[in-house]
């Protein structure tokens, strides 16, 4: 038994410690929202928020995440109306939108630490492979997510 | 769009002539809802409560309109655009319309009321285009009768506008919602005329995805998300060589771990069923199974493309031919010639494959995301020995598609492992096996031989190539004569204007199984063609356009696509030392479409593409936002395979499997894209899905040319030493 903070709420889940996190989100607390892609932290469909800070689940083990804040796509803001998700909706970004939780996770992250990320910033934090190519799209949706965030503050 | 992306397009002046007036059922009914035993709400048909229309929408009382959607979305946008072709037709506001997929199994019980299902080839709209904006009319029809018979007043007299009928002198108005019932029970003494490019209002306006909104919160309900009460799930092994079969699996081990429920022997796989996938997964490791690796365990792709290279010294089949192509070559002023290769390609869709099956005494569920349902159900009964009619299959969302969801083995396996599990059961697919057990684009090779006269003017082209068939393995009576046309697109009756020229094609068969990948058989062609139409053009002292355009003078369409990409390109003006730019042309899939790169070399040969230019001739729009979004998504697309694309065999199996070794362009290595709208309108309504893939990996690598002098022969540019100094 190990005890996961998910979204704000305590879970007690019986699994085994090395499990990937991934896995354990997806099959034993039914939060699909975090994808598989590849299973190795190449592709980064599996992004998520530990203590706010952007992982790939798929390599994390269970145990590693004790005592820590999980956030998932699903808590980001319930209701799509966190920035990113905004900026998303408006830029009209995903396509197949298999990696586009990761894509959003990742992209949180990185305005948590940076308010104004320029180009360079994003080629740096923004990792995650989109097989549909919606790259430039997620670009200027990243910069308006600035923008939005900034009105909000 | 993006930011740095700009749209722009030129409609002149067209005449439609007669359009195909599609026949369709004027009978509907109130829509009967049946129960899924599943948590989550999928995008599949599902129990709306409301009046149906036709099979095509229901109507609910507070006005939602549901439209139903028989093509797969994996990412392409007909999830939004096939909705639009009907809602432009019902005139309902669109801020009421959302999209379901079509049940297959409806369409098998009721006469294939939902007509081709299968997605492919960038056909969506151009072949379903009439009887959508039929089914729109034929409602909005019987919606303004039903007010009509309600208010006792001529049908004429009353307009559908905003998802109302009103009667104007009467000023009565009733919401589609308030009439939806009684529309459903009305039969219409004609079918109405639908309307033609120019009476648009929806068509041709960037309206926002459907989709969007479900796909940033997580709650889009992909096929690997499907969770059903009482699931387990099942990680699969197949056998590692194509045409190998498992010859006998020691289970115990895996079957004492945590979790693990059996192990399932198929004939050439082996499956784990546990109570988590990873529980599964990690149970299938510790098998080892025996394989019998069958005939092919030696082969690799060096021995094939030596084998194939070796026939290109052989005429072959002539696919087509004119003039004198040889004698015209004994005469040239200048010969040229040149090989070339291209690789197998994976498709390397995000999600892996996967199928989730429920077979009960009288009815089997399947939940999957598949660019061809009705394929799926097929394979289903098949596989389940059960008939079509008790299959239902639930269409999920698709985490990409690019021709490997069209191909069901992965349902056919799920569905053997369903027999023998008492369950219903989740499989789903590593990475790694997702691409070992893949089904590849073709590798090919190539041999070229032109002549120019003393000006510098192509006379001859002789072309060899040497491909696998894909049509063989699915339609064989469509190669009876040798050729596979799709293996042959863009190579054989190209529109460029050698008045002397002999296509030849030797038709290639190894053990590695070849499918559709975006945009087929140009991507490969147009790859040789296109480099090579730049070595004759580079070889006569020419501009590669204007080469272009002296070959193109019967298709005045096709130079104004290549004029348009060129002139925003600024194709011409100076460029620094180790810059260059490329410029290539494809028509497939009813579009033309023309890129030019721009890319940047290093000295130590380290190519970085800074800007790609697109335009495109796709006749008519449904969304032009859309269209934009599937250009870039095309381009992204075609780099990743001129950069990194390859799958090579070696012991007769695929060498690799995850995204360390299948590299794919991220967003750092991404160009500034535009795309560029050159419409001729008309009845042309052209493919958007793949026109734009074949163009973009010869115009890099002729931009790779322009500015190292180092001409790309053989894909991908990983291998390639593209130093200079």
């Amino acid at each position: 038994m190990i005890t996961l903070t998910v979204n704000g709420s305590r879970h007690e889940i019986d699994v085994e410690a090395d499990t990937p996190l991934l896995w354990v989100l997806r099959d034993h607390l039914e939060l699909t929202g975090t994808k598989f892609g590849c299973g190795v932290a190449q592709c980064g469909a599996c992004t998520i928020h530990l203590d706010g800070e952007p992982i790939r689940s798929c390599v994390i083990p269970a145990a590693a995440a004790v005592g820590r804040q999980i956030t998932t796509i699903e808590g980001l803001s319930g209701d799509r109306s966190h920035p990113v998700q905004k900026a998303w909706i408006e830029h009209d970004v995903a396509q197949c939108g298999y990696c586009q939780s990761g894509q959003i996770m990742a992209a949180a992250a990185l305005l948590k630490r940076k308010s104004a990320p320029s180009d360079a910033d994003i080629d740096a934090a923004m990792t995650n492979i989109c097989r549909c190519g919606t790259y430039q799209p997620m670009r200027a949706a990243i910069h308006r997510a600035a923008e939005l965030a900034r009105e909000v503050s | 769009m993006g930011a740095e992306s700009k749209l722009t397009s030129s409609l002149p002046g067209f005449t439609r002539r007669g359009f195909v007036k599609a026949t369709l059922s004027a009978t509907g009914g109130l829509a009967l809802g049946f129960h899924l035993p599943v948590l989550a709400a999928g995008p599949w048909a599902g129990d709306v409560e409301g009046a149906e229309i036709n099979a095509w929408l229901v109507i609910e009382e507070d006005d939602t309109v549901t439209i139903r959607v028989a093509q797969s979305d994996m990412g392409q946008g007909v999830f939004t655009a096939m909705p639009m072709l009907v809602a432009e037709e019902l005139e309902c506001d669109w801020k009421h319309v959302r999209a379901e997929y079509a049940s297959a199994n409806r369409s098998l019980r009721e006469d294939r009321v939902y007509r081709r299902m299968g997605t492919g080839g960038s056909r969506a709209v151009s072949y379903s285009r009439p009887y959508l904006q039929q089914a729109g009319a034929s409602a909005r029809e019987r919606l303004i009768a039903a007010a009509a018979e309600e208010w006792g007043v001529p049908a004429s007299e009353c307009q559908a506008r905003g998802s109302r009928v009103s009667h104007e002198a009467s000023g009565r108005s009733k919401r589609y919602g308030e009439l939806a019932a009684a529309a459903a029970r009305i039969e219409l003494d004609a079918e109405p005329e639908i309307r033609k490019p120019g009476e648009y209002q929806l068509l041709g306006t960037s309206l926002p995805r459907l989709d969007v909104p479900a796909k940033v919160d997580g709650s889009a309900v992909y096929g690997i998300d499907v969770r059903i009460p009482g699931m387990v799930y099942a990680a699969i092994a197949v056998c590692p060589v194509w045409e190998g079969r498992l010859k006998a699996v020691d289970a115990s081990a895996a079957s004492a771990m945590r979790g693990v429920k059996q192990v399932v022997k198929l004939d050439d796989a082996v499956a784990v069923v546990a109570d988590s996938y990873w529980r599964a997964k990690k149970a299938l490791e510790a098998l080892a199974p025996e394989w019998d690796l069958g005939e092919h365990a030696d082969a690799s792709s060096e021995a094939f493309a030596s084998r194939f290279r070796a026939a290109l010294s052989d005429k072959g089949t002539v696919a087509e031919e004119a003039g004198d192509a040889y004698g015209a070559l004994e005469t040239a002023a200048k010969v040229i010639e040149a090989d070339y290769s291209a690789p197998y390609l994976a498709h390397l869709a995000l999600e892996p494959v996967n199928c989730t099956v429920h077979i009960q005494a009288d009815r089997v569920d399947v939940w999957t995301g598949s660019q061809n349902p009705e394929s799926v159900l097929t394979v289903t009964a098949e596989e389940s020995d059960r008939p079509p009619e008790q299959v239902h299959v639930h269409s999920c969302h698709l985490g990409g598609g690019f021709g490997r969801r069209s191909r069901p083995d992965f349902v056919a396996r799920a569905v053997a492992i369903a027999r023998r599990v008492d369950a219903p059961v989740q499989v789903i697919y590593s990475r790694e096996e997702d691409t070992r057990s893949g089904h590849f684009r073709p590798m090919a090779e190539f041999r070229f031989r032109a002549g120019l006269d003393a000006e510098g003017a192509p006379v001859a082209l002789v072309n060899r190539s040497a491909t696998h068939s894909i049509l063989a393995g699915l339609r064989p009576e469509a190669v009876a004569n040798g050729i596979d046309q799709s293996s042959l697109s863009w190579l054989a009756n190209s529109p460029y204007a050698f008045a002397h020229r002999s296509i030849e094609h030797h038709l290639q068969r190894t053990h590695v199984p070849v499918w559709f990948w975006r945009a087929v058989g140009a991507t490969q062609n147009a790859f040789a063609l296109e480099s090579f139409l730049d070595e004759m053009a580079h070889a006569a002292g020419h501009c590669p356009w204007q080469f272009r355009r002296s070959l193109l003078a019967e298709r005045p369409d096709m130079i104004r696509v290549l004029d348009a990409a060129a002139e925003k390109a600024g194709w011409g003006s100076a460029l620094p030392t180790g810059r260059g730019r490329g410029i290539a042309l494809v028509e497939g899939f009813g579009s033309i479409c023309a890129q030019v790169a721009e890319v940047e070399v290093s000295r130590s040969g380290e190519v970085a593409v800074k800007r790609v230019v697109s335009a495109l001739d796709c006749g008519n729009t449904v969304n032009p936002q859309t269209i934009d979004e599937q250009v870039q998504s095309s381009v992204v697309y075609g780099l990743s395979a001129a950069f990194w694309g390859k799958v090579e065999i070696r012991d007769g199996r695929a060498r690799y499997g995850n995204f360390d070794r299948h590299r794919v362009l991220k967003m750092a290595e991404t160009p500034a894209m535009e795309t560029h709208l050159v419409l001729s309108g008309g009845d042309k309504w052209g493919g958007v899905g793949e026109p734009a893939v074949p163009p973009v990996v010869p115009a890099v690598c002729n931009a790779i040319f322009a500015a190292t002098g180092k001409r790309i022969r053989a894909l991908p540019l990983a291998d390639q030493d593209l130093s200079w100094s």
